[in-house]
Order: C-alpha cells, then structure tokens, then sequence
C-alpha cells in the first residue's frame, strides 16, 4: 500500500466518529519498501489538492519520509517539490505492519502490502 | 499498445482457483478486459497518467489491463482473500507494483434497521473524487443477500472518480441504471452490448456454458449547464 491511498483510509468503525482522531491512521511496526515508478508531473499536479496535506505531513514525519511542510505556489515549476512529492506517495510502499486509529484503537493490519479494511459483525 | 497485443498479454492473467458462488466470482475474460480498457484509452483518454480505481478487482484483470494501458496509478479492491492473494501473483507476474496496489475491503454492509444491502459510506465517503476513472465488473446481484449490489457498486464508483466509470451489467437492468445514473448528475452511455460467457463452474451450473446479455456502460458527470 502507498502513502497516496493510506491519504484516504479513515477508520470505518460503529460509531467511531472523532475526525481528528480517526484520521489518519497511525502507523505500527510499518515495514517499508521503496519501489520505483515513472515520475508523471502532470499526475503529481493534479493529485495535490486531492491529498488531504496536514494528514500526510503527520504519516510522513511519523515514517520519517522527507515532504515539504508547504506547497509551493506553482508546483509544477518546483521540480525537488515534485521529487520529494513523488517519492513519498507513490514509491513508499507499506509492505506489513498495521494502521492504528487514534480514536477507538481499531488495528487494520497490512499484510504483503494489502491493507485490510475489513471489520468484524460487532464493529459494522 | 494495439487491442490484440494487449489481449495477448491479459491471457497469461491468472484466474479464480477455487471460486466462490456467494461472491459471484467469474472471471473476466481477456477478450473483455483488452476492449474496455483499450476502448476507454483510445476513443476517450481515460487511462493513460491517470488514477484508476478497480471495484471488485477479483484476481485483477482489469487493474492489470489499466496498468498495461498507461495507468499511473491503480488501486483494486475486493473482499476476497485468496481473491487478492492471485492478484498480488499477477501484479508482480506482469511486473506492475510500481502502478498497481490492491486493498481488502468490503464497499457494502446490511443495514442495521432494514436488512438490506447499503454503501459503508464512513468507508467510501474518505475515497470520493480521489480517482480519475473507476473501472468494474461487479457481482450482479443474483445471490440471496445481494440484491442491489450492483447499483451500490456503480453508485461507489461515481463517487469515487471524477472523470469516467466504466462498469458492466446486465442488459435487463439498462433502463433502471441509466434513471439511477440520472439521479446522481450523471449521463449513462451504453458502449456496447456484450455476451458474458460463463463456463460451467459450480456445482448447479447444468448448462456447458451460458451467454449472459451484458451492457458495457460509461457514465460521466452531466456538464453544468451555463
């Protein structure tokens, strides 16, 4: 799983409602694994405001990945932007370990880089 | 890539080794995959540098398929374990993880009150606008408990995308599809009208195999009139 879409991962627990504390999931014993893709700047741009930023700042720091703390005015002008950009939701790949949520505990764990989101009958 | 080097390739795609009837689980075929993905590329430029999203990914021949076609991303997502388990095994056979990333999750629960079928939407709802195109071969519905399925599964994909949804469905449910599009803001385009062959799988199959009337359909949001 990468970063990019950890970014739209709440948790989904009954009742569990807190928006600051449900989002994002926090990382446990995250083992990581960078693989590398085709940059594509035009993607990188238009995938900016669809990224929730204060969430990834938090998983970032937390995985100890580089990522700017602002965007720039014209991203698409700011190639050490894109690059830091790049590598950390696209080439960051969570292979195992589990996503925690802060607000009710819920562990989802990741297995071979396959989150789970599934939830037991009492928790739907 | 051209329609038959791609099918080619889709045909190494492995299959369901022990497929489950409750999940509908039929393979896509690589004939079907190779046209909707090529079709969605070169007439509409729907997935080259784009975020694809692959709702009931099965053992994923269309997130596959999306990838070979220029994808940026893909993500495909289903309920199933050994499911995604092939699917893992086709991504890293076809040598795609840099593109495509799989998730378990079920899009859908029984609503506590009435018992029927409803969209986990503190699931779905984090997910909307994040892709460009969605891309789906859902369970039809025909099991006890799935009634509906099929629309939940549309209605989560043109949440999900903001371009194109690309999905399939049996040619009986056009016109109730094409209203229900209508009631999202979107306009429902059938491409074109298919037969689904499904071999003889189960156990109560009693037919060699059987043509289903399937429509391959491309809702797009309506343009705001000015």
């Amino acid at each position: 799983m990468r970063l990019i879409t950890h970014n739209m991962l709440k948790c989904h627990v009954k009742n569990c409602d807190n928006p600051d504390k449900q989002f994002p999931l926090r990382f446990k014993g995250a083992e990581l694994e960078q693989v590398e893709a085709e940059r594509n700047d035009e993607f990188l741009v238009r995938m900016i405001p669809r990224l929730d930023w204060r969430a990834l700042l938090i998983t970032t720091k937390e995985l100890g990945i580089e990522l700017p703390e602002n965007i720039p005015e014209e991203p698409e002008n700011d190639d050490a932007f894109l690059q830091a950009l790049h590598t950390a939701i696209l080439e960051t790949h969570v292979k195992e370990g589990s996503m925690v949520c802060n607000g009710c505990s819920h562990e989802y764990k990741i297995t071979k880089g396959i989150p789970n989101m599934l939830l037991a009958e009492h928790e739907i | 890539m051209k329609l038959k080097q791609l099918e080619g390739y889709l045909g190494e795609v492995a299959a369901f080794k022990n497929p489950k009837v409750q999940l509908e689980q039929y393979p896509t075929t690589a004939h079907l995959a190779a046209r909707v993905l090529y079709t969605a590329e070169s007439t509409f430029g729907d997935i080259d540098g784009k975020a694809v999203v692959d709702l009931g990914c099965g053992c994923g021949m269309l997130s596959i398929a999306a990838a070979m076609m220029g994808a940026c991303s893909v993500v495909g997502i289903d309920v199933d374990s050994d499911a995604l388990e092939i699917a893992q095994e086709n991504i890293e056979e076809f040598e795609v993880e840099e593109v495509v990333e799989l998730m378990q999750a079920s899009l859908c629960h029984e609503a506590a009150s009435t018992g029927s079928l409803e969209l986990d939407n503190q699931l779905v709802t984090p997910m909307k606008g994040k892709f460009d195109t969605a891309i789906l071969n859902p369970p039809f519905g025909t099991k006890p408990g799935n009634k509906g399925i099929d629309v939940l599964f549309l209605q989560a994909a043109c949440s999900m995308a903001t371009g194109a949804v690309y999905s399939l469905h049996k040619t009986s449910t056009r016109e109730y599809l094409v209203k229900k599009a209508e009631s999202w803001g979107f306009e429902c385009d059938v491409l074109a009208e298919l037969k689904f062959d499904v071999p003889m799988m189960y156990k109560f199959h009693k037919k060699k195999a059987v043509d289903i009337e399937v429509d391959l359909l491309r809702l797009q949001p309506k343009r705001k009139q000015v």
